[in-house]
């Protein structure tokens, strides 16, 4: 994570990391394994998860934050809302808490908005995609290209407006929950195309 | 859906002509279509319709009469009624033509409902009106289910579900004639197998079909006299034929409401597990349930005794509802079988109503085997499994999950050794390429057992078979282990002890071991389980660290299956195990999904 943050990689990532291709994906499955270990060695109580090869983690548009800010900003302003009514209208003091409360959980939103945004990535390995988001409870999710059932786009109003898009990978497993956000349309396109041609060529049963 | 698609590639081994290939035993499977029992529609509804139109008659007879006659005849007899106003004549053809379109009515869905079962599906069509259309694809089968409801027992139907992967995708086939079902059973499973046993002829398959089972035969006799019927095909009987196909019916009927859910021409006669009814008894009633019924029995009475007397009233309900419970339990328990055939595991169970499914090879996705606390002085285990395509909706069906009701350790290792054949979980070397590989980053105190550090790591990856590293003995402790363990180095890879902030009791416990082709995930100490997962059914895997987890420099794992009442999940090890399992397990899962030629369990391994 923090060698990668920096890296608002919107920098052609379709062409670094070609599953099929050595060059993206140094020996992919087999790779990270001496990488933990290292980081083990260095510091063996605590520590961040991190999987994957951090320098080809593909992120999402930068674009992408605003679709997020204006949905915590119209979620927090209808909660305020709510909550100011109660204290004016219903005049009761006990919710003059609950906005100020509101109003500070949707401040650090905001403020951590940013680093969510930036911690969502993915990769295309050789044999899998590995999914990763979340900063505070970081998730990883590896998805076989041969288990994937469908790939759905989806558009909000607010990222068709910005260009973007949703990719979204079903599995038969409910909990896999792999959804790429902020990805710019042609680039869900093409990834979707990509990612199809995969399963494709991999498909396994069940 | 790219599942289209896929199509093309997966019915390769299928020959286009399906005449060629055929070593059916019923004629049902002859890829032509046919219809089912010609009770069905009375035992799918028609009798609930009757019995209620009874009730509805014989309760509001008084008030259909003032409609009808507008005329208040309180007290009166309805048919004196008629009778007095001399319309016996009208009443009788309105009873007539009633009845007549009602059984035009059940006379057209069952003339309309039909299934054929070819080489690459099971097709259902039915419906007057809407017309449906279901098709079930035989290398996509998950499960083939004969369900014998007490009724349609009687009457010699039996149900057969298809089960395919998704919500309630299943096709069924109810209700077929009990002699057929398990033919039937028998075809759609070998057809699925894709087994090419040589080209049988249609004369040979009744001619063998007829030697080995004698009054299989009769039945399916005495079945398709009446199938033939309104066909126009079955006046040739003559009485004397008639009263002894009949007496030969009844028989039949006996017997097959007698036997054992396990035909013996199919399957090893022998179930591997026995479960004495007694068992069975006490382990429905040592449950956390009956804790909560105790409970109730002392609370009710105080509450009684203070002049609570609602508490009576609620508790009336509440009691039929317990004791309902715990028949359920104890029927559907009861002449449980497990036993393996070729075409996968056969699990039947039921006293009255008998459910009897057969799971093929490579169709469990996910193994819990668990023991609640107050199970733990008798040694009892209860196994559960996930498969795709259950029908969730229905109650009946959702107790399939369970394989094995109550079993002791033995009785537990014997059901995985069906489910999980060559999973080098075996006391006998199932397969000399299924060596036990267990993980050892060498950090972890608890890994650090003399047999498994001497796995060098990253040689894990390679999994299934090419990786001869590491051959600890798959003794059948792995799973015993897994299951009684404190934990300790005993085969597993545990959470190192400063998992104890997260999990007090069981860290010592929680951990997990790979063999070839499986994950054994333990967790729990209070309610000890044993979560297996065959990496060739794993959909995708996760890795998850949360802000405690990452001061304690922990992580979590989880293994995403299908929707199941198992969920494989290591909430807590060491985050360097956790990170390098996740790999372990991402590559196991892509390599031994190459591989996977379960859909059809019957081709031979070239396929490889």
């Amino acid at each position: 994570m923090p060698a990668s943050d920096e890296r608002d990689a919107m920098t052609e990532p379709m062409t670094d990391a070609a599953p099929t291709t050595p060059a993206g994906a140094p020996a992919a499955p087999v790779a990270p394994a001496p990488e933990p270990e290292a980081a083990a060695d260095a510091a063996p109580a605590t520590g961040r998860l991190d999987l994957g090869d951090p320098t080809v983690w593909h992120r999402v548009s930068p674009k992408y934050l605003v679709v997020e800010v204006v949905g915590t900003l119209i979620g927090g302003l209808l909660f305020c809302a709510g909550a100011a009514a109660v204290w004016i209208l219903g005049d009761q003091q006990w919710a003059l808490w609950v906005l100020v409360g509101l109003i500070a959980i949707f401040l650090v939103t905001l403020v951590v908005e940013p680093r969510r945004v930036r911690s969502i990535g993915y990769q295309l390995r050789a044999d899998d995609l590995l999914f990763r988001r979340g900063i505070m409870f970081q998730r990883f999710v590896s998805v076989p290209y041969g288990r994937m059932q469908l790939v759905d786009i989806t558009r909000s109003p607010i990222a068709r407006a910005l260009g973007l898009a949703e990719l979204k990978f079903v599995t038969a497993a409910a909990a896999t929950g792999v959804v790429i956000p902020g990805l710019p349309l042609e680039e869900a396109e093409e990834l979707r195309d990509r990612l199809v041609a995969l399963a494709e060529s991999r498909r396994a049963g069940l | 859906m790219a599942q289209g698609s896929a199509q093309g590639p997966l019915q390769d081994p299928l020959p286009g002509q399906p005449g060629a290939v055929r070593a059916v035993e019923t004629s049902l499977a002859d890829g032509e279509w046919h219809r089912l029992h010609p009770a069905t529609p009375l035992l799918k509804g028609g009798v609930a319709l009757i019995a209620i139109t009874g009730i509805v008659i014989a309760n509001l007879r008084e008030r259909l009469l003032e409609l009808f006659f507008s005329v208040p005849t309180y007290g009166g007899d309805p048919l004196d009624e008629i009778y007095r106003r001399g319309m016996v004549g009208w009443a009788l053809l309105a009873v007539l033509g009633v009845l007549l379109l009602v059984m035009a009515g059940f006379y057209l869905s069952w003339r309309m409902h039909s299934f054929r079962v070819t080489p690459e599906a099971v097709e259902v069509r039915s419906g007057i009106l809407f017309r449906t259309n279901r098709k079930a694809r035989l290398d996509r089968i998950q499960g083939v289910n004969i369900n014998r409801p007490v009724l349609p027992r009687i009457f010699g139907a039996a149900k057969l579900e298809v089960g395919v992967a998704g919500q309630d995708a299943n096709v069924q086939l109810a209700y077929l004639g009990s002699g057929h079902t398990d033919a039937l059973r028998r075809d759609i499973l070998r057809l699925a197998s894709g087994a090419r046993q040589g080209a049988v002829s249609g004369a040979q398959a009744v001619a063998t079909a007829g030697t080995a089972a004698g009054p299989a035969v009769a039945a399916a006799h005495a079945d398709t006299a009446p199938h033939a019927g309104p066909e126009g095909e079955a006046g040739a009987h003559s009485g004397h034929r008639l009263a002894a196909s009949v007496g030969a019916l009844v028989t039949q009927r006996a017997n097959e409401f007698l036997a054992p859910e396990l035909d013996p021409d199919a399957a090893p006669p022998e179930s591997v597990v026995h479960i004495p009814p007694l068992r069975l008894i006490a382990s429905i009633v040592v449950s956390g349930f009956s804790v909560v019924v105790i409970a109730l029995f002392i609370v009710v009475p105080i509450g009684v005794a203070n002049r609570q007397y609602w508490m009576l009233f609620s508790f009336i309900p509440a009691l039929i509802g317990v004791a309902s419970y715990y028949i359920n339990r104890f029927t559907k328990g009861l002449r449980y079988t497990i036993a393996g055939t070729p075409d996968g595991v056969r699990v039947g169970f039921g006293l009255l109503s008998t459910s009897n499914e057969t799971i093929p090879p490579g169709r469990v996705h996910a193994i819990a085997v668990t023991q609640p606390l107050l199970w733990r002085p008798f040694g009892w285990w209860t196994i559960r499994i996930n498969t795709a395509g259950r029908s969730q909706q229905n109650g009946q069906n959702a107790s399939n999950t369970t394989v094995l009701p109550v079993g002791r350790i033995d009785d537990v290792e014997r059901v995985l050794a069906l489910l999980l054949p060559g999973a080098g979980l075996q006391p006998e070397p199932a397969d000399a390429a299924a060596p036990a590989l267990a993980v050892s980053v060498g950090m972890p105190p608890a890994a650090g057992d003399g047999a498994l550090a001497g796995a060098p790591d990253g040689a894990l990856s390679g999994l299934p078979g090419a990786a001869p590293v590491a051959p600890v003995a798959a003794t059948p402790s792995l799973i015993e282990r897994g299951l009684t363990s404190r934990g300790g180095a005993d085969g597993y890879t545990n959470a190192p002890s400063r998992a104890a902030w997260l999990r007090p009791f069981s860290w010592r416990r929680t951990g997990f071991a790979l063999t070839a082709s499986t994950v054994l995930l333990r967790r729990g100490v209070i309610s000890r389980e044993l979560t297996l997962v065959p990496f060739a059914r794993v959909q995708s895997v996760g890795a998850s660290q949360g802000p405690i987890q990452r001061r304690l420099g922990l992580g979590g794992v989880q293994l995403h299956t299908v929707a199941g009442p198992v969920s494989a999940r290591l909430g807590v090890i060491d985050r360097a195990v956790s990170a390098e399992l996740f790999e372990q397990l991402a590559a196991g899962a892509v390599a031994s999904g190459a591989s996977d030629t379960s859909h059809h369990w019957g081709t031979p391994q070239e396929a490889f």
